[in-house]
């Protein structure tokens, strides 16, 4: 979706701010918020896709207006009110108002280092070849769903080179929505900072973004 | 969401704390009280990328990489099981690709669409790495992020900015400082800070640490 999350090269958010000798978290509810969304994974049964797009798929206000983790915490509450498993009402409340829906698996604590350990590779085996080769040159396609994708918007429509193959992986665009994985080759595609922002052209400036397959068209 | 429906007049990260205490305190014990969590697995969460994995697991792999050429040779031909040498791997650093500065070109990493970043070598990113500025920054004019972290490339520098857009997580081998010649592992890797890693800093300069 063309959200307010794809930032790439939006203006008038001013300087990085980087903030020295910064602590991993800046308060209690956040470290409670980012365990939270990671152990609710074992129970609730979404994936990551289905986590970013619950965070991102919001008014271009209200993701603009939430800090990091509150954005996170957004996303979890979206995902178990979508599945049942505690509702809005249940968290105005404070407390349980309705029985606990059968979960699968909940992660325990000392299950926790090998779960971290193992994490959720998204490298999946290639059955077909891969259509493009180091050194083609390709185009972004300019497409708009509504629906999550990893295509940022400041390189759709622009011709870059194939700067490496990743191998095939998980398709995020299939992935958040439950429509399986559909693995696809995935590429690392460079673009000329010249071409990209032809109003503040840097010749010395090359980004590369990660494209899946259907996102590229031979140019 | 009633919880933001409030005026921000500053950019947050510290805003809101009450209200949204109180909106996570809730949600966990109610997950609590239905059994989907086991909060003793939340501090096991937190105690792991508060104290275990940080940058200075990348600071070994980036020290080990400038005294070892075979492992040099092995990170930049596939950065995940090298790292894994080391005993660095798992959750988002499932793929990890190393890439290297070198005098003629700088390489900075960001994820215009959300935060990934490398956790088994870094740890979890920095705010500002989340923020928007950086991220909208960073693809459009890294040489001006660089200016806003204090320091500035040679203007005959090339430079390549990563965008994380996919499960690959990148991770910069800076250039080994001058003058270290001799050192340790254990000294190098005191020289790499966080953000030489990202490619918004360089390595310390020896004398800015005691040997």
């Amino acid at each position: 979706m063309d959200g307010a999350h794809d930032m790439g090269g939006v203006a008038g958010f001013g300087p990085v701010r980087p903030e020295p000798d910064e602590p991993v978290f800046h308060a209690e509810w956040e470290r409670r918020a980012f365990a939270l969304t990671l152990a609710m994974a074992t129970p609730g049964g979404w994936n990551i896709d289905m986590s970013r797009f619950a965070r991102e798929n919001r008014p271009a206000a209200d993701y603009l207006a939430r800090s990091y983790y509150q954005i996170w915490l957004a996303g979890i509450e979206r995902l178990m009110a979508e599945r049942h498993l505690v509702e809005a009402d249940e968290i105005a409340a404070g407390k349980m108002l309705r029985p606990a829906r059968p979960v699968a698996k909940i992660l325990k604590a000392a299950d926790v280092p090998v779960t971290l350990g193992r994490g959720g590779p998204t490298e999946r085996a290639a059955t077909t070849p891969a259509l493009f080769a180091v050194g083609d040159r390709v185009r972004a396609k300019d497409m708009h769903p509504p629906t999550h994708t990893r295509l940022p918007r400041y390189v759709r429509g622009h011709v870059g080179r194939i700067e490496a193959l990743r191998g095939v992986h998980v398709f995020p665009d299939s992935n958040a929505h439950g429509h399986g994985e559909n693995p696809q080759w995935l590429y690392t595609v460079s673009f000329s900072g010249a071409d990209l922002w032809a109003d503040a052209p840097d010749p010395l400036l090359e980004v590369t973004v990660d494209a899946f397959e259907p996102y590229l068209e031979r140019a | 969401m009633t919880d933001h429906d409030h005026h921000h007049d500053h950019h947050h990260d510290h805003s809101d704390l009450s209200e949204t205490e109180l909106r996570v305190r809730a949600l966990e014990t109610i997950l609590t009280e239905k059994g989907y969590i086991d909060p003793a697995a939340l501090d096991v969460l937190i105690e792991t990328y508060e104290s275990k994995v940080g940058p200075r697991n990348g600071a070994r792999v980036v020290a080990r990489a400038w005294t070892d050429p075979a492992f040099r040779a092995r990170l930049l031909a596939d950065a995940t099981p090298a790292i894994g040498e080391l005993g660095y791997a798992g959750r988002q650093g499932e793929h990890i690709v190393a890439i290297e500065n070198t005098p003629e070109l700088h390489n900075m990493v960001v994820c215009t669409l959300c935060s990934c970043y490398p956790w088994p070598v870094l740890g979890l990113p920095p705010v500002w790495y989340k923020s928007a500025p950086y991220r909208a920054k960073a693809v459009k004019d890294p040489r001006g992020v660089l200016q806003d972290f204090g320091f500035a490339l040679a203007p005959t520098t090339k430079i390549r900015v990563w965008d994380s857009t996919a499960e690959i997580r990148y991770f910069v081998l800076p250039m080994r400082p001058e003058g270290t010649e001799g050192w340790s592992e254990d000294q190098l890797a005191e020289l790499v800070t966080r953000d030489s890693m990202i490619g918004t800093g360089l390595p310390k300069r020896p004398a800015e640490v005691t040997r």
